[in-house]
């Protein structure tokens, strides 16, 4: 037997046995009697190295979490330990690498289906991204399965990698789109469902959580209805898999698509899962090698599922850092970190409200949201607070999320955004008010 | 990490200074010629998909001179107040010296150091967004949107 089989776990005595989830005060240095979080965010935030940098002299305050999250240096280890250890193309190597490689590979398919609870490793695909998964999607099974008369349906709150590629498809196929609309809190209207919702709906594609505005959807409501009518369910979960639990045999979805980077993960590295019995019947998605089985001057006859999927050399390292991840966050706990986020996020909402003039977009409870605080000021332009806010070290998003029709509903041509994830603290909070406060005064009319 | 520096700081504080320079906050707070023209020679819409922002520019050209302009729309500080010191610099000009203050005015946002600061006057105030890449965009719309409404008119030889 060839030599280490753990590449892609993290050592001992780094990463998940250094985490506590248990409840006790944080060690962070500004908190004395604050109230015990969920996660130990001292101690996590010491497996950040980033965080230690400073920005425009400014302690870096990082909440962009909802564009991409940063890496703990479990995770950027094992891609070193990979390339300088284990380095070989997958599959198909008779040497002691290429199995080793092999095995740390197959080994994080079967940590993400554990992850999302997926039946079996063979119902996870690996792509570049959540796009390039909902891509695979609107390629193989869109064009199988929907035709001219058919109906796609979507909701006026998809990122535009929910979007684009499903008006292609309706475009291509003479297919319609629908959407479904918006409360004034950015809820989904349901109202309408029924109508919306017929015989020809082919499909539903639909966000979990929205990453412009935080609402987490009612799917299991939406899988249910959309299942009684015989339509298919696709479900964008780019912002849900990095900050909730998720179980896809209970959401009882067809398909789920989420992405490495946003949950603590490398960069290149998407997840499609679907159910086994559409993964089998879909045609593959790109043709070359690693996709087929038998190949003569004529023909070729496609390997199994999940790797008919998968043409041409993955991902390898950063998928098997990206199965480092996935045993970071299970060390942590999901419903830790979704209690720590919603802690956040009321802290944020809470002090954002004290600010007269700031508007917040989304749902007011935190129950119904995720780690996403929307905001505007009436006349103040997101991208000026996001200039103001960056040289105090202050890292948001402002602009439109690529959610632009959604923008366009809201009245707004973007919005400034706070994204918040496990490393977060509420003095980080703090800062951002405060940091705020600053951009207020300097576009006010009473400042030289 | 890096103790905090005030030489530092105070750099910080003046490339800010120097983006928000006090001519621009007053373009920002009180926009010039921010309407429409009732039947313009040309108008052009234009648009920056990294922030949303939209601005409308409206000529009446007459002679080969601009004899009146209008701009509208949405966006930044920076935006806005860089369409308004436009329309202010191109008024009453010819369509051949307002093409000579577009390339200046983008080479200065190029970085380029070979500009003509005379030619430009108000609008070096802007050469402070030079420091913020990304907001470089911003200042540039109104006057692409100008370009391509000048190369409208003259069938693309402006």
């Amino acid at each position: 037997m060839c030599g280490s089989r753990d590449l892609g776990r993290a050592p001992e005595n780094s990463g998940r046995s250094r985490i506590v989830t248990a409840t006790k005060p944080m060690s962070s240095q500004n908190v004395s009697e604050k109230p015990t979080g969920p996660l130990d965010v001292g101690r996590i935030r010491e497996d950040f190295p980033i965080l230690g940098r400073r920005v425009y002299g400014k302690p870096l305050v990082y909440l962009d979490n909802a564009a991409t999250s940063q890496k703990p240096r479990q995770v950027i280890e094992a891609l070193v330990r990979y390339y300088e250890q284990h380095n070989a193309n997958i599959h198909r190597a008779i040497h002691c690498l290429g199995e080793e490689a092999t095995a740390a590979y197959e080994e994080a398919r079967a940590k993400v289906a554990r992850f999302i609870n997926a039946p079996s490793p063979e119902c996870i695909v690996f792509t570049r991204n959540t796009t390039e998964a909902i891509n695979l999607v609107a390629h193989t099974w869109g064009r199988a399965n929907v035709g001219p008369q058919a109906d796609i349906l979507l909701t006026q709150m998809e990122h535009h990698s929910n979007l684009i590629p499903w008006q292609r498809l309706a475009a291509e196929k003479g297919a319609s789109l629908r959407y479904i609309g918006l409360t004034n809190e950015q809820t989904l209207e349901l109202d309408g469902l029924d109508e919306l919702m017929h015989d020809r709906t082919r499909i539903l594609a639909v966000t979990h959580a929205s990453n412009a505005v935080g609402t987490i959807n009612p799917i299991g409501r939406l899988v249910k209805e959309a299942h009684r009518n015989g339509t298919t369910v696709l479900v964008d979960g780019a912002q849900s898999a990095p900050h909730m639990p998720v179980d896809v045999q209970a959401m009882d979805c067809d398909f789920f698509a989420f992405s490495a980077h946003k949950m603590l993960g490398p960069t290149g590295v998407g997840v499609l899962y679907a159910r086994r019995e559409l993964l089998d019947e879909m045609e593959p998605f790109l043709a070359g090698g690693e996709m087929i089985k038998r190949v003569t001057l004529e023909g070729a006859t496609w390997n199994d599922v999940p790797w008919k999927f998968e043409a041409g050399t993955p991902n390898i390292a950063d998928v098997i850092a990206f199965g480092v991840a996935i045993d970071y966050l299970t060390g942590l706990g999901m419903e830790n970190v979704r209690a720590h986020e919603m802690e956040i996020t009321d802290y944020a909402m809470r002090r954002l409200r004290q600010m007269e003039e700031v508007f917040i977009y989304g749902p007011p409870d935190v129950a119904d949201r995720g780690g996403v605080v929307s905001f505007n000021y009436p006349d103040l332009h997101p991208h000026d607070i996001g200039t103001i806010l960056d040289r105090e070290g202050v890292a948001i998003r402002a602009g439109h999320h690529c959610t632009q029709p959604l923008m366009r509903i809201l009245g707004v041509s973007g919005t400034a955004r706070a994204s918040f994830y496990v490393y977060n603290t509420l003095e980080e909070v703090d800062v951002l008010v405060e940091a705020l406060g600053k951009a207020r005064a300097f576009f006010s009319n009473d400042t030289p | 990490m890096t103790r905090p520096n005030e030489d530092e700081y105070a750099r910080q504080e003046a490339e800010i200074d120097e983006l928000y320079r006090e001519v621009i906050l007053d373009h920002y707070r009180h926009p010039r010629n921010r309407a429409s023209i009732e039947s313009p020679t040309v108008s052009r819409q234009g648009y920056n998909p990294l922030c949303g922002d939209e601005i409308v520019v409206d000529l009446l050209v007459n002679g080969g001179v601009v004899e009146d302009v209008a701009v509208r729309g949405g966006g930044c500080s920076i935006s806005q107040s860089s369409a308004s010191m436009m329309s202010e610099a191109i008024v009453g000009r010819t369509v051949d010296e307002v093409e000579s203050l577009f390339g200046g005015f983008t080479a200065m946002m190029r970085g380029s150091d070979d500009v003509d600061l005379d030619l430009l006057g108000d609008l070096e105030a802007l050469m402070g967004v030079r420091k913020f890449p990304v907001r470089v965009k911003c200042a540039t719309l109104a006057w692409h949107t100008l370009r391509e409404a000048l190369q409208e008119l003259t069938g693309g030889k402006a």
